[in-house]
């Protein structure tokens, strides 16, 4: 419905354009000099008979429910006005439902009947008026920016700033999405930390979130510690792989590889970029952690398939293109003179890397692992299939853990009552995780972009 | 005279020995520092080959495991469509003066009278006809463990379109049966003892004695591509479902994430103005862009399903959380492109008269145009292999229908193989989920390799 009254706005808006065209080359047939070309004019009639109506449109579709909810409720019987919130949502959908005509469960109510007839009556009503106000709009739009053309309009002028407009409200989205993160964690956080105190969540060593929800006493412990120390395990075993093989790759591809070798590598390795991390976990649970286990038998430690050690491995993996690819822009921005300096006092290429050029690039380098680390304290695929979800405080690596992500997963994941703690803790781990990793993303762009300016 | 020559001879001597001393020195202390330039050297030729040998490793291993899931044990069986078994009446056929709601009833009830024919008896039949020896009806059983469970419904499906066929020999392809498969590929231990193999002795005496007379064959399998995912018969499972939950949600993630994006990256490259507005944007966009995904999953869920009540598990949802999470991505790829364009391009077209809107959209537009796509397909990409922030939008839920609208609900390819790793039926979801994840890397790859060759092809050097 609301997609065939978009298409009808747009092909009028075609027509607009147009009449505005056509309007705009009889002035100028008269002989006068026009401000702008006609096509700027043909647009600006357009915009003035299409947005106006489109916005409408949106309104309505944002309020509509809203409003008609407001107004059903108003005429329902007295002794319904005690319901709470909640119970007057489920009515309202239960309303909802029979005036679509779907019908509900159970033997509906008279005043539910009744209240349902009003429902539909004032949707098509609403939708009556929604339709003429746009029709309305549209004309008046149409035929008032129709007179105005004149050869002294600005049209040019004003369908550039109304493109600006649009323009920098696009980029308002990013900003409305990091609110809207932020504030939807918040709010549920909130809700959650009214059944768990904070203290209880973020010094608790215990996490057992039972999913039995028999009153408010019983419903588990929600310590945050095991999973913060399991995620920084996964984490910490997958820097170990990847910082080092990462950095060295890095430092031979930008100081001593041939460039065919680098043309072919370099491409190669990014690849494990881009691969799915849902297919690293898999690779992880049937190839990885079977090895292990067997290697671990080899030389007689129980080493679990599924474990900190397999998921941290094969997340180390994921990580090196990251981690060499950054270091490679970092080492390659390090000046030539820097490098003939050191070489010309007969330094060997080794020595020169290492106490030239590293040094160097020192700052953004450590950049290069922060935004890895937070790279990897995210991740959750990986973890999620390889690395066993054993949320217990323990120091073995061969052992399974739970992370953060994990755990968020497997909270919303269920069945279970959007507004039980049990999901709303999701919320509080992720808000916990968010501000982990913000943390470290900040730091690494301060030390990044501080590095960056000494050369440039 | 004598005297000073010998001292200087002795200097000299003196002199000669030590510079001796000092080159030997030099010579062993530089013998070690080449040993140590060429340790280095090694060490990084070693990191770069394990990481080629890594993803050597990773590409082999999914292949090896997944490649043979593409063929499948399949029956091929000659069908006696028996008129004494299905006893159905005439397909109706519309009359005159009938109302398009009456001959629709007409015909369903005509076809769910075909449902209750047995089918399953006329498959016994034809696969009795095939094996040696007398079978008595309490082996039907084994016997129809051969089949795929949803085969009788394909034969009855094939009848109904084709009505004409009851009373004829015709011959059918069918599925054999997940265990069947498993046990003909060889991917189950044949020497373990009898109670943990999944099907009968007789059975796999009767599988192994069909594949040998080649009524089962091993043929590519279509199933895997046009069949959705399903639970009672496992060996018909397949893909299409996801795929095309992946494509609704790519096709909502292309729509909305690309013309956003771009535009915001216009905004904040040619027309912003610098002050602390912007400045927020862009750090703002920096952070957006390395947030963990499974927060644009939390999201999702608690603003679009909790606040907006949109569907669970709806392609919609999935690709408005996944746009959420591509926009940054796009948003400094956007950028990029356009910082490459040179100063003189915008000068030039200012200088003959140009607004500041046609020099962007008429002159530094279409020349960024090939970076722009680049970093929205690798965008686009990344999208289509998101897993976590599905799962919490309610997209691994069980579908066993190919969606056929962005608000039915769905599940996507990534989320289709975490849910089939999780199969019970390891043996034979094992090679299934490794055969996903090949038409998943290859819809990646093939995105990649699209961007690598647009960047190739419209590379210019200013």
């Amino acid at each position: 419905m609301n997609l065939a009254l978009i298409a009808t706005v747009l092909i009028v808006m075609a027509l607009a354009y147009q009449a505005g065209l056509t309007r705009s080359k009889a002035v100028a047939t008269g002989g006068a000099r026009l401000h702008s070309r006609p096509g700027y004019y043909g647009v600006l009639v357009a915009l003035w008979c299409g947005l106006p109506a489109l916005l409408l449109l949106g309104l309505w579709s944002l309020f509509q429910t809203d409003i008609i909810e407001l107004l059903v409720a108003r005429e329902l019987p007295v002794e319904l006005a005690s319901l709470s919130e909640r119970e007057m949502q489920v009515l309202m959908r239960r309303i909802g439902a029979l005036a679509s005509g779907q019908g509900v469960a159970g033997v509906a109510e008279p005043y539910e009947i009744a209240a349902a007839e009003q429902m539909a009556r004032l949707e098509t009503f609403g939708r009556l008026i929604l339709l003429a106000a746009m029709a309305v709009a549209a004309v008046a739009g149409l035929v008032a920016a129709r007179r105005r053309i004149s050869p002294q309009l600005r049209a040019r002028n004003q369908v550039e700033r109304l493109i600006t407009i649009l323009l920098a409200l696009c980029s308002g989205v990013a900003v409305l999405t990091t609110v809207g993160i932020v504030l939807s964690m918040i709010g549920e956080t909130i809700n959650f930390f009214r059944f768990v105190s904070p203290a209880e969540f973020f010094f608790g060593t215990v996490w057992n979130p039972r999913f039995s929800t028999s009153g408010t006493g019983g419903q588990g412990q929600f310590g945050l510690l095991p999973l913060l120390w399991g995620t920084l395990m996964v984490s910490a075993i997958a820097l170990l792989v990847a910082v080092p093989l990462g950095l060295m790759t890095a430092i031979y591809m930008a100081e001593y590889a041939p460039p065919w070798l680098r043309s072919i590598a370099k491409p190669v390795i990014e690849i494990l970029a881009g691969i799915p991390t849902i297919v690293y976990g898999f690779f992880a649970l049937i190839v990885v952690g079977p090895f292990l286990s067997g290697v671990g038998e080899l030389i007689g430690i129980n080493i679990r398939t599924t474990s900190a050690l397999t998921a941290g491995l094969v997340m180390g993996i994921m990580i090196i293109p990251f981690v060499s690819s950054l270091s490679d822009d970092i080492i390659t921005q390090v000046p030539k003179s820097l490098r003939d300096g050191a070489l010309g006092l007969g330094a060997t290429k080794s020595e020169t890397i290492r106490q030239v050029v590293l040094p160097a690039a020192l700052p953004g380098i450590v950049g290069a692992f922060l935004l890895a680390a937070s790279r990897a304290v995210g991740e959750t695929m990986i973890v999620v299939l390889a690395a066993g979800n054993n949320p217990v405080l323990h120091a073995n690596p061969f052992e399974a853990v739970s992370t953060i992500t994990v755990t968020i997963v497997n909270q919303l994941t269920g069945d279970m009552d959007f507004s039980s703690p049990q999901s709303l803790v999701a919320f509080a781990l992720g808000l916990t995780l968010f501000t982990i990793t913000l943390g470290l993303n900040v730091i690494a762009l301060v030390v990044v972009r501080k590095y960056r300016q000494q050369y440039e | 005279m004598t005297r000073s020559t010998t001292d200087t001879g002795l200097a000299l001597a003196d002199g000669e020995s030590r510079r001796h001393k000092r080159l030997a020195t030099i010579e062993r202390s530089l013998a070690g520092r080449h040993a140590r330039e060429r340790r280095f050297r090694r060490m990084g030729l070693a990191a770069v080959s394990t990481g080629l040998v890594l993803v050597a490793i990773l590409f082999a291993s999914i292949l090896w495991r997944g490649v043979p899931a593409f063929w499948q044990a399949t029956l091929y069986l000659d069908v006696y469509l028996d008129p004494e078994v299905i006893q159905v009446e005439e397909r109706p056929v519309r009359e005159a003066g009938e109302s398009p709601a009456q001959f629709r009833e007409r015909e369903i009830a005509w076809m769910s009278q075909l449902s209750l024919v047995n089918w399953n008896g006329l498959i016994d039949e034809a696969l009795k006809a095939q094996l040696p020896g007398e079978i008595e009806s309490r082996q039907s059983r084994d016997l129809r463990a051969l089949v795929a469970s949803g085969e009788r419904f394909a034969l009855r499906d094939r009848v109904i379109e084709n009505p004409e066929l009851i009373g004829q020999t015709v011959t059918v392809k069918m599925l054999a049966g997940a265990n069947v498969d498993v046990w003909l590929k060889g991917n189950i231990d044949r020497t373990l003892p009898d109670r943990q193999q999944q099907l009968s002795a007789q059975t796999r005496e009767w599988a192994d004695d069909l594949y040998e007379r080649e009524v089962i064959r091993n043929a590519f399998s279509t199933a895997l591509f046009l069949n959705p995912d399903s639970r009672s018969s496992a060996a018909s499972a397949g893909l299409a479902g996801a795929f095309m939950g992946s494509l609704f949600m790519m096709l909502i993630v292309i729509a909305l994430s690309v013309p956003i994006g771009v535009s915001s990256a216009i905004y904040l490259e040619e027309f912003a103005p610098k002050n602390r507005i912007t400045d927020l944007i862009e750090i703002n966009i920096n952070n957006l862009a390395a947030v963990p995904s499974i927060v644009f999953g939390l999201l999702g869920a608690a603003i679009f399903i909790g606040y907006l009540r949109l569907p669970l598990s709806a392609p919609l949802v999935g690709g408005l959380v996944l746009t959420l999470m591509t926009l940054p991505t796009i948003i400094i790829a956007t950028r990029a492109a356009l910082r490459s364009i040179p100063p003189s391009i915008r000068q030039a077209a200012l200088g003959i008269g140009a607004s500041r809107v046609q020099t962007v959209f008429h002159h530094v537009l279409p020349l960024a145009l090939p970076g722009i796509l680049t970093g929205s397909i690798l965008g686009v990409a990344q999208a289509l292999g998101e897993t976590a922030p599905l799962l919490l939008i309610g997209m691994n839920a069980f579908v066993a229908n190919v969606p056929s609208s962005p608000l039915d609900q769905a599940t996507a390819l990534p989320v289709q193989i975490y849910l089939w790793q999780g199969n019970e039926l390891r043996n034979f979801f094992e090679a299934r989920t490794s055969a996903a994840i090949i038409v998943l890397l290859a819809l990646m790859l093939s995105l990649n390799a699209v961007a690598i060759w647009l960047r190739k092809k419209f590379e210019t050097r200013w």
